[in-house]
Order: C-alpha cells, then sequence, then structure tokens
C-alpha cells in the first residue's frame, strides 16, 4: 500500500512538471502581451509585468482586425462545403459496392498526405488562368478541394458502422438510394459533421502555405500570414507581436477548449484507420 | 450491401465530377510539377524547353540541398522519438487514475489547436539569444550565451541550431501521440491488467508484457503520421528561424518556397518538390497499401 501511494506521488510530480512545461510559453505570451510599450526592455521577457495594459492587445488589433475577418470569411465557406462534399464522398465509398471502389478511395486518401508544395506551381497557374489568383474565393476553392479527402475520410468511417440493415430497410419503405441518405443516414451524421467542422475549421484557420501562397495584397491575407508579417519585422514592440500571437490562436483555442471531445475524435481519425 | 443497379449508377454519376475535380486537383498537378522539373523554366515567363534531369542534377549538387535533407533527417529521428516517448509517458500518467486527468489531458492537448505560425512567434522569442532562454539563465546568475537557433555549431552533421525547432514542434505534437496512446490504453480490457496483477507482475511487468504489445501498432501509425509532418515542415520553420546561418535550419519546404517563389526559378523548386513527394510517398505508400489490404480481408 505503501509503494502504491509513493507511486502517486511520482505520478502527480511528474503529470505537473509537464503541465508547467506545457504551460509556460503561454505565460510568456500572456505576460509579455500585457506589458505597455514602456516596459518592453530587453532583459525583462521573463519577469511578471509590473502595470499591466491592454496597449499591446489595442495596436495588435488594429492590425489584424481586417485579417480576422478575412479568416472567419475564409472558414465558414469551407467547413460547409467540406461537410456536404465529404458526406456525399463518405457515404457512396462507405456503403454502395462498385468496381475499383477501394483503388479509388486510397488515392482520394492520398491527398491528404501530399506535400502541398508539389501542386503550388500548378495550382498558382491554375488559379490565375481562372482568374482566382489573389483573390479569397480561391483560397476557398483550394481549401474545400483538398480538404475533401480527410472529410470524406471522416464521414465513410462514421457511416461504414453505420448497420447495413438500416439502410435495406429504408430501401424495403420504397426509398432510393439518395432518400435513405437524406431522410435516415443525414439525421444521424450530426456527430460527424461537428467533428469534420472543426477539424475543417482549425486547419484552415491555421493553414500557411497556401494563404501565403495566394493571397498577396495584404488587406485580404488571412490572419496567419498577416501574424507572420506582424512579427516578420525586426522591431521589439514584442508586446504588439505576442498580443498578435494570442489574437490569432483564440478562436481555435476556443473551439478547442468548448468541443475538446470532438478535435479529440478528428485528431484520431486522421491516422486512416480511426 | 444490397443495392439496386439504378442507385449504383447514380451514385457514381455523383462521385464522377467531385472525383474528377480532386484527382485533377492532385494528380493532375503533381504531374504537371513534374514536367516542370525537366523545363528550363528559371525565370518569371514560363519556359517549357526540356532539359531533362538538369535541375534535379543541379539540385542535388547544391550544398544547401544538401543540408536540407541532413536537417530533414535528424529532425524527423529526434521529433518522432520524443513524441513517441513523451506521449506514451504522459498517456500512461493519464492511465493511472490520477484525479483532475481531463484538466491535465485538456492542458497536454492544448498547443495542438494552434497554428504553427503562432508556435514559431513565441518559441522564436523563448530561444532568442538576447532576451530569451538566455537571459532567464544570465538573471539566475548563469553565464549563458548559446547561439540556439542561429548558431552554427554542428555535431555529425546535425546542426545544433535544430534542437530549437525540435523542442517546439514536439511541445505541439506531444498531445497528438498522446491522445493517440491513450485511446489504444482505454481500449485494453481491466480483466486483463487484473489477471497479470493477481499473477503477481508488477507495474514495469505490466508495461512491458501487456501493454507495449498492444500499442505497437498505433505506435506505427503515430510515426507515420509524424513522419510526414516533419518531412513536410515548412510554416514552423518559415515563421520561427527561417533558413538560418548557413542553412542550419533550413528545410526543403523552405527550399522550394523561396526559389519558387521569391527567386522565380519555378523548375528548380518544382524539382525540390518533386523530392519532396517522393520522400512522403516512400513513408506513405506502403502504410496506405497495408491498411486498405487488410480492409479488403
Amino acid at each position: 500500500m505503501k509503494t502504491r501511494s509513493l507511486n502517486k506521488v511520482i505520478k502527480y510530480t511528474f503529470a505537473i512538471l509537464a503541465v508547467l512545461c506545457f504551460l509556460f510559453p503561454l505565460y510568456i505570451v500572456l505576460n509579455n502581451s500585457l506589458k505597455p510599450f514602456s516596459e518592453v526592455r530587453i532583459s525583462e521577457m521573463w519577469l511578471p509585468a509590473q502595470n499591466p495594459s491592454f496597449e499591446g492587445f489595442q495596436e495588435a488589433f488594429s492590425k489584424l482586425s481586417q485579417n480576422m475577418k478575412n479568416s472567419f470569411l475564409l472558414v465558414i465557406p469551407v467547413c460547409l462545403f467540406s461537410i456536404l462534399f465529404g458526406s456525399v464522398i463518405g457515404f457512396i465509398f462507405a456503403k454502395v459496392r462498385f468496381h475499383f471502389s477501394n483503388v479509388l478511395f486510397a488515392l482520394v486518401i492520398f491527398g491528404m498526405f501530399i506535400p502541398y508544395q508539389s501542386i503550388l506551381i500548378p495550382l498558382v497557374r491554375s488559379m490565375n488562368a481562372v482568374r482566382l489568383y489573389g483573390k479569397l474565393s480561391g483560397l476557398i476553392v483550394t481549401h474545400i478541394v483538398y480538404g475533401l479527402p480527410i472529410s470524406s475520410l471522416m464521414f465513410r468511417n462514421y457511416y461504414a458502422k453505420i448497420p447495413d440493415e438500416l439502410i435495406e430497410a429504408g430501401m424495403m419503405d420504397g426509398l432510393r438510394l439518395w432518400g435513405v441518405f437524406i431522410n435516415i443516414v443525414v439525421p444521424i451524421s450530426l456527430p460527424t459533421m461537428v467533428v469534420v467542422l472543426i477539424w475543417q475549421f482549425t486547419s484552415v484557420w491555421n493553414d500557411f502555405l497556401f494563404a501565403v501562397v495566394l493571397t498577396q495584397r495584404p488587406s485580404i491575407q488571412p490572419i496567419t500570414v498577416a501574424l507572420q508579417n506582424l512579427a516578420g519585422t525586426q522591431v521589439i514592440e514584442w508586446n504588439v507581436q505576442m498580443a498578435g500571437a494570442l489574437i490569432a490562436a483564440l478562436p481555435t483555442l476556443f473551439v478547442y477548449i468548448f468541443l475538446g471531445k470532438y478535435f479529440i475524435q478528428g485528431l484520431l481519425s486522421g491516422s486512416v484507420k480511426g | 450491401m444490397y443495392c439496386p443497379k439504378k442507385d449504383v449508377r447514380l451514385a457514381v454519376m455523383i462521385l464522377i465530377p467531385l472525383l474528377a475535380l480532386l484527382f485533377l486537383f492532385i494528380y493532375g498537378f503533381i504531374i504537371w510539377s513534374l514536367r516542370v522539373s525537366f523545363t528550363d523554366w528559371n525565370g518569371i515567363l514560363p519556359d517549357m524547353t526540356w532539359v531533362g534531369f538538369d535541375n534535379y542534377k543541379l539540385l542535388f549538387s547544391s550544398q544547401r540541398f544538401q543540408t536540407d535533407l541532413r536537417n530533414t533527417f535528424f529532425f524527423t529521428i529526434f521529433f518522432i522519438a520524443i513524441c513517441i516517448v513523451g506521449g506514451f509517458l504522459l498517456s500512461y500518467l493519464l492511465y493511472s487514475k490520477l484525479k483532475g486527468e481531463s484538466f491535465f489531458r485538456i492542458i497536454y492537448l492544448f498547443p495542438l489547436s494552434l497554428s504553427f505560425v503562432v508556435t514559431g512567434v513565441l518559441w522564436r522569442w523563448i530561444f532568442s539569444p538576447e532576451v530569451g532562454l538566455n537571459s532567464l539563465l544570465r538573471m539566475m546568475g548563469f553565464k549563458a550565451d548559446f547561439g540556439w537557433f542561429t548558431s552554427t555549431y554542428s555535431i555529425g552533421g546535425f546542426n545544433v541550431a535544430l534542437i530549437a525547432l525540435i523542442i517546439a514542434a514536439s511541445w505541439q505534437y506531444m498531445g497528438y501521440t498522446m491522445a493517440m496512446f491513450l485511446a489504444g490504453l482505454r481500449g485494453i480490457p481491466d480483466q486483463l491488467i487484473e489477471s497479470a496483477q493477481i499473477d503477481g507482475a508488477g507495474e514495469f511487468m505490466i508495461i512491458r508484457k501487456v501493454i507495449l504489445p498492444i500499442i505497437k501498432p498505433i505506435t506505427f501509425s503515430a510515426m507515420i503520421v509524424l513522419g510526414h509532418v516533419s518531412l513536410k515542415i515548412f510554416d514552423l520553420a518559415y515563421a520561427m528561424t527561417g533558413k538560418g546561418p548557413a542553412f542550419v535550419t533550413d528545410f526543403p519546404g523552405l527550399f522550394m518556397f523561396e526559389t519558387t517563389f521569391r527567386g522565380n526559378h519555378y523548375a528548380e523548386g518544382a524539382a525540390i518538390s518533386i523530392m519532396m513527394l517522393l520522400l512522403v510517398a516512400l513513408v506513405i505508400v506502403p502504410y496506405l497499401y497495408s491498411t486498405f489490404r487488410e480492409e479488403n480481408r
């Protein structure tokens, strides 16, 4: 019994130490974003703010608010279309048997692993050709297309668990396949819709590569690019930079804290087998 | 499942345009990139003159690309090892029914919801030679003048500057392996552990003989996913360090981006991107193959 409680003490110690390791960058960012400009001095990054102020946040927000709006304008349509197309593709691959369906699905899934660098040059050329280059709508289309593999996979894994009898029963009642999909399958898809929504929200919000390549004008850039531009300037206004980082992180942090269960589900289905 | 012919045909009709668009964006574009990589298009205007493997030869003889490959190799090894070992330890802590378990879980996982750009900005300051950890150490009375990610010191080909990036990336991704392992551990039937305890097995014995064999396939999946993350790494290095002095923190993703979109050397950029694709495919294709073959059985 004694060794057991000792064992617990050791485990708690490690768990708490780990918490400190995970949280200390958060301390740095919070602490320094709350420092007024006058307090931003080289040696004081680690010391707590003496006179906390929202100066840094105000300036960061005034610089990033438009980009934040852009990010929302980008993320919302991408999420909706990912759910729409993902559920249709996922359903067909889960429940309809046709030639080469497995090979085709493997080809779809491979798309979520490719380094996007390998499609960037053609992507830019094509977006240019259809006059979507440098526009938010081009970025939206790009994210919808490259989000299809993961959203289809999530829906397929979920639909594979629906018993065939349920669908066959619907057909006995005279429904066709799409009738079954809309009347029986869609109403029970809500949990996976939430998972896909959160997954796409987080990954599109956090994307940097597509955004930096496809948007040049600052007024339409998403927040990750704007943050990088803000932080890339070597002036030591780190209170503004840190506040900016926090502002850029807040929406996804919010989603994570309040819908963490679904976030983890999405995370685990990213490894194909689910 | 039974499905009338008519409905199968309809399903395929719906699928065709969607997959056509997707495959155009994936495979069509890959072939296009491949084609570009064999041309002389190294200026703003497209020049599709065929030059064979010239861009690849140039690439492999360049100092920068060799450094990139070495960096990718070391980064991948350390990143995966730290995430697997650390993630397993964390998941095991949570598995042993600590109070406040959900609190711990939330903390360990939150970095995963952040953008690599945010992580990069944070950790760049923490490792900044002037004001970061060095100044903390100096406050504690040490004489600290580590170069961190600006250091050009290298041990057997391993650029020490990478340590900062490895720590930042592991901070972000350790929660991922933890979540995967935890899901696996939760799936172990209690009776299995209990019967091992009745047989007199201690905690380490149970870990070694019962838990590790069960979570081995998860470890494998985690390695694949982490491996492809690190082979593609771009945002983190771009935001945190850039290519660094003498390319100590450079990666193929960064090299490709700068060559193509800053230097307008499209053909060379395409060649780098094809090499990246090959590296990732080397890891992913066997994995997908084995997964889908299993499902078919």
